[in-house]
C-alpha cells in the first residue's frame, strides 16, 4: 500500500525540481514555462493524492478543471512565445529584460 | 437739544466732503469749496448753539440714536453724549476747521489735488465730531481711527514725493502700535463692566477698582491700572508723546494747513480729551496717574530741546506741539483735567494760528522753509508779523493772553500734586516754560527780524498773503488773545459739571479755586511769579543770541558739538527704531522667507516629501530588472515566507 506521505514527497520533489527548473535555466524561455507547467502538474498531484485518501472526489474534479485552464494557458504562453520571437529573434531568457517600466 | 441737531453737526461735513470728493471734478474748485465750507459753517454755528444750550441752559444729552448690531449682551450702538466738555470740544474743532477751510483756498490756490484736499479736510472734521460727540467706546475707537485715517491720507497728500509717503506710513505705523495698545484697553473694559456705554462703564469703576488680574503668574496687577494705562498708550500714540512721538515731526511732510488743523490743533488733542472723557476711570488708578504725568513730563522737557535746533519753520513748531502736548499731558496726570483742556483749547487756537502764519510766510517765501534764509520780514508781511507775535507771545505764556492762564494753572496744579513723579514733572515743566520761550523767539526773529537773507529771485521782494489767508490768522489771533479769561469758570469754575470726576485727594485745582480771585489778581500774581521770569529770561536770550550777536549761535555750536548731535539725531529715536524694529522686522521677514520658508516649508515638507519618495524608488527600482527569473525567485520566496509564518 502505497501512503500519502510518499505521493506528498513526489510531489515536493517535482515542484522543486520545476522551481530549480526556473532558477538554473537562464538559455531557454521553452524550458521555463515547461517548469511552470511541471509545477503545477506537482500541485495536481497533491491535490489526487489528498482526495483520494480522503475519499472526496470534488479534488479529482477541480484537478480537470485546473488541466484545463493550463492548456488554455499554455496556448497562450506559446503564441506571445511565436510573437517574441518574431520580434527578438531569440529565447534566450537572458536578453529578455524588457519586462520593466 | 435733539437728535436731529446733532445729527446735522456730525454730518453736514461728511455731505461736504463727500460733494467735494467724489464729485469735485463734475462741479469744479469753486464749488467744491462752497460745499466743504457750508458743511464745517453750518456744524460750527450749530455747535456754537449746543454750547450755548449745555452753558447757559445747562441741558445734557445723552441718547442712543442708532443700534448698528447686537451680539449676545453686546450692543454696538451710535449715540451721541453732550455735556459742556463735548460741547466745548465741538465748538473748538469746528472753529479750528473753518478757519482752516477758509485758509485753504488761499493756501492750495494752484494745486492739482484742490477738491480732494477739500474733501479729506471735511471728512476729517467729521471723524473728529464723531469721535468727541461719541457715548460709547465702539464710537470713540470709530472716529479714532477715522482720523488716523485721514491723518495718513493726508500727509501722504502729495503722493510723488518720497519724503511724504515715509512720513505717511511711518505715523500710521506708530499710530497703529498706541491704537492696539488702546484696543486692548477697550477690550479690557469690555471684559470687566461687560458694557461700552460710557455712563454703564463709569458706574462700574469703584467695583473694577478693586479687582485683580495675573498676567503673569504670581503677580497681581490692579485692573483698573493696566485698563488705564492701556488706554493711554493709545492716547500715547494719537497724542505724540514719548516715545510714540516720532511720526508728529514728519508728519510735516503734508501741506500746511493740515499741519495746524490736524497735527496741532485737533487731532493730537484727541488723546488728551479721551483722557479727560475717562476720568472717572482713572481717578482710580494712581499708578497710571504717575506715568502719565512722568510721560508728559519728559514729553514736555526733551521735546522743546529739540525744537531749539530745527531750522525747518514748521518743525520748530511741530516740536514745539509736542512739548505743548507733553505739558497737557501733565496737567492730566496731576489730575488736574480741567487745566489740561483748558490749554487744548487755548493751544487750539495760537498753535493753529502760528501754524498758518508759518503757511503764510511759506506762501511769500515760495516755499522756502529754511529759517535761516529769511528774516526782516516784518516790513513786508505786517498783518503775519503782528499775528504770529500774538501766537508766539500766547504761547509762550506772556501774561494776558490765552496760554499764559492755561500754562500756568497748569504749573501750579503739578506743584501741588503729589503723586509719585511729581517733583520731575514741576521741574520739567519749569525749565520748559523757558525752553519754550527760547525756540519761539528764535523762531520770530530769524524770521520777522535782523537781516534779509533770502533770495529774491530777481527783484521779487516777497508780500502779504491775500485776504483768505490773511482773515482767518485774525479771527484765530482773537481767541488766542482773550480765550483765557474764560479760566474762571474753565478750571476753577463748575463749567464742567459732571463732565470730569476728580478725588477729593488728588483736586489740586480746588486748592487754587480757593485763592483765585478774579482775572486781574491772577495775572498780578502771574508777573510776580517764576515762570514768566523764565519766559522773559527766555525771550531776551533769544534776542541776545539771534539779533544782537547772530554769530553766537554757531560758536556754541562748535563748543558743544557733542549736545548739537544729540538733539540732532533727535535723542536717536529714529534710528534706534530705524534699526532696532524697522530693520529687525526685516530681518525677521528675512529669517522666516530664508528659514522658514525657503528651507523648512519649501525644503524639508514639499521639496523632501518628494526627495524621500524619489530615494526609495531608487533603491526599489533595482528589484524591477525584468528578468524573469527575477521576478519567479521573487515569487517563490514570497510563497516560502508566508508558508513558513502560517505553518510555523
Amino acid at each position: 500500500m502505497i501512503a500519502l506521505s510518499d505521493f506528498l514527497i513526489l510531489g515536493a520533489l517535482l515542484f522543486s525540481l520545476s522551481v530549480a527548473g526556473i532558477f538554473i535555466n537562464r538559455k531557454n524561455i521553452i524550458i521555463l514555462l515547461m517548469c511552470i507547467e511541471l509545477m503545477l502538474l506537482a500541485v495536481n498531484l497533491n491535490f489526487i493524492a489528498f482526495s483520494h485518501y480522503s475519499g472526496d472526489i470534488a479534488g479529482q474534479v477541480f484537478v480537470f478543471f485546473i488541466l484545463t485552464v493550463a492548456a488554455a494557458e499554455a496556448a497562450i504562453g506559446l503564441a506571445i512565445l511565436v510573437v517574441l520571437f518574431r520580434n527578438k529573434h531569440t529565447i534566450n531568457v537572458a536578453e529578455l529584460n524588457k519586462l520593466k517600466g | 437739544m435733539t437728535e436731529n441737531l446733532l445729527l446735522t453737526i456730525a454730518f453736514a461735513p461728511l455731505v461736504g466732503s463727500i460733494i467735494a470728493g467724489l464729485f469735485g471734478k463734475q462741479v469744479g474748485k469753486v464749488w467744491s469749496h462752497r460745499a466743504a465750507i457750508a458743511g464745517v459753517a453750518t456744524a460750527f454755528v450749530l455747535s456754537v448753539w449746543v454750547l450755548k444750550l449745555v452753558a447757559v441752559d445747562g441741558q445734557t444729552y445723552n441718547e442712543q440714536v442708532y443700534q448698528w448690531l447686537q451680539a449676545g449682551s453686546l450692543s454696538l450702538e451710535i449715540g451721541f453724549m453732550v455735556d459742556a466738555l463735548t460741547a466745548m470740544m465741538m465748538v473748538v474743532v469746528t472753529f479750528v476747521s473753518l478757519m482752516v477751510h477758509i485758509y485753504t483756498i488761499g493756501y492750495m490756490q494752484e494745486d492739482n489735488g484742490y477738491a480732494r484736499f477739500f474733501s479729506y479736510i471735511s471728512l476729517f472734521t467729521f471723524a473728529m465730531l464723531m469721535l468727541v460727540m461719541a457715548n460709547n467706546f465702539m464710537q470713540l475707537f470709530f472716529g479714532w481711527e477715522a482720523v488716523g485715517l485721514v491723518s495718513y491720507l493726508l500727509i501722504g497728500f502729495w503722493y510723488k514725493k518720497p519724503t511724504a509717503i515715509y512720513a505717511n506710513l511711518k505715523a500710521f505705523l506708530v499710530n497703529r502700535v498706541g491704537d492696539f495698545g488702546f484696543l486692548l484697553g477697550i477690550s479690557g473694559v469690555l471684559m470687566y463692566a461687560g458694557s461700552l456705554d460710557y455712563v454703564e462703564v463709569f458706574a462700574q469703576a469703584p467695583a473694577i477698582s478693586e479687582k485683580t488680574i495675573a498676567i503673569f503668574s504670581g503677580h497681581d496687577w490692579s485692573v483698573m491700572s493696566l485698563i488705564c494705562i492701556l488706554l493711554f498708550i493709545g492716547a500715547m500714540g494719537k497724542s505724540a508723546q514719548v516715545p510714540l512721538h516720532v511720526w508728529l515731526p514728519d508728519s510735516m511732510e503734508g501741506p500746511t494747513p493740515i499741519s495746524a488743523l490736524i497735527h496741532a490743533a485737533t487731532m493730537v488733542t484727541a488723546g488728551i480729551f479721551m483722557v479727560t472723557r475717562m476720568s472717572p476711570l482713572f481717578e482710580f488708578s494712581e499708578t497710571a496717574l504717575s506715568f502719565i504725568l512722568v510721560i508728559g513730563a519728559i514729553t514736555a522737557l526733551f521735546m522743546g530741546f529739540l525744537g531749539l535746533i530745527q531750522n525747518d519753520i514748521k518743525r520748530v513748531i511741530a516740536y514745539s506741539t509736542l512739548s505743548q502736548l507733553g505739558y497737557m499731558t501733565v496737567a492730566l496726570g496731576a489730575s488736574a483735567y480741567a487745566a489740561g483742556v483748558f490749554h487744548l483749547m487755548t493751544h487750539a487756537f495760537f498753535k493753529a494760528l502760528l501754524f498758518l502764519g508759518a503757511g503764510s510766510v511759506i506762501i511769500a517765501m515760495h516755499h522756502e522753509q529754511d529759517i535761516r534764509k529769511m528774516g526782516g520780514l516784518k516790513k513786508y508781511m505786517p498783518i503775519t508779523y503782528w499775528t504770529g507775535l500774538i501766537g508766539s507771545l500766547a504761547l509762550i505764556g506772556f501774561p494776558g493772553l490765552a496760554g499764559f492762564f492755561s500754562k500756568d494753572s497748569i504749573i501750579e496744579a503739578v506743584h501741588a500734586s503729589n503723586l509719585p513723579g511729581s517733583g520731575f514733572a514741576y521741574f520739567a515743566v519749569i525749565v520748559g516754560v523757558f525752553i519754550t520761550a527760547l525756540y519761539s523767539f528764535r523762531l520770530f526773529f530769524l524770521v520777522f527780524h535782523g537781516k534779509e537773507r533770502f533770495d529774491t529771485h530777481g527783484g521779487h521782494l516777497p508780500h502779504e498773503s491775500p485776504a483768505v489767508v490773511t482773515v482767518p490768522l485774525i479771527l484765530l489771533a482773537i481767541p488766542s488773545v482773550i480765550a483765557g479769561y474764560l479760566i474762571g469758570s474753565m478750571v476753577f469754575g463748575d463749567f464742567f459739571g459732571n463732565a470730569i470726576i476728580v478725588h477729593a485727594d488728588h483736586d489740586v485745582l480746588a486748592h487754587h479755586a480757593e485763592s483765585y480771585h478774579g482775572v486781574i489778581g491772577f495775572v498780578l500774581h502771574g508777573l510776580t511769579a517764576l515762570p514768566f521770569w523764565l519766559a522773559m529770561a527766555g525771550v531776551a536770550t533769544a534776542y541776545y543770541l539771534y539779533l544782537v550777536k547772530p554769530e553766537l549761535p554757531a560758536k556754541i555750536q562748535q563748543r558743544f558739538q557733542w549736545l548739537h548731535r544729540l538733539l540732532d539725531n533727535k535723542y536717536g529715536f529714529d534710528d534706534f527704531n530705524q534699526i532696532v524694529f524697522a530693520g529687525g522686522s526685516r530681518k525677521i521677514g528675512q529669517l522666516l522667507w530664508k528659514v522658514g520658508d525657503q528651507t523648512i516649508i519649501d525644503g524639508a515638507v514639499v521639496n523632501g516629501t518628494a526627495k524621500t519618495v524619489g530615494l526609495a524608488s531608487k533603491l526599489v527600482r533595482h528589484v524591477q530588472s525584468g528578468y524573469l527569473y527575477h521576478y519567479a525567485f521573487a515569487m517563490i520566496i514570497g510563497l516560502w515566507l508566508l508558508l513558513t509564518y502560517f505553518v510555523v
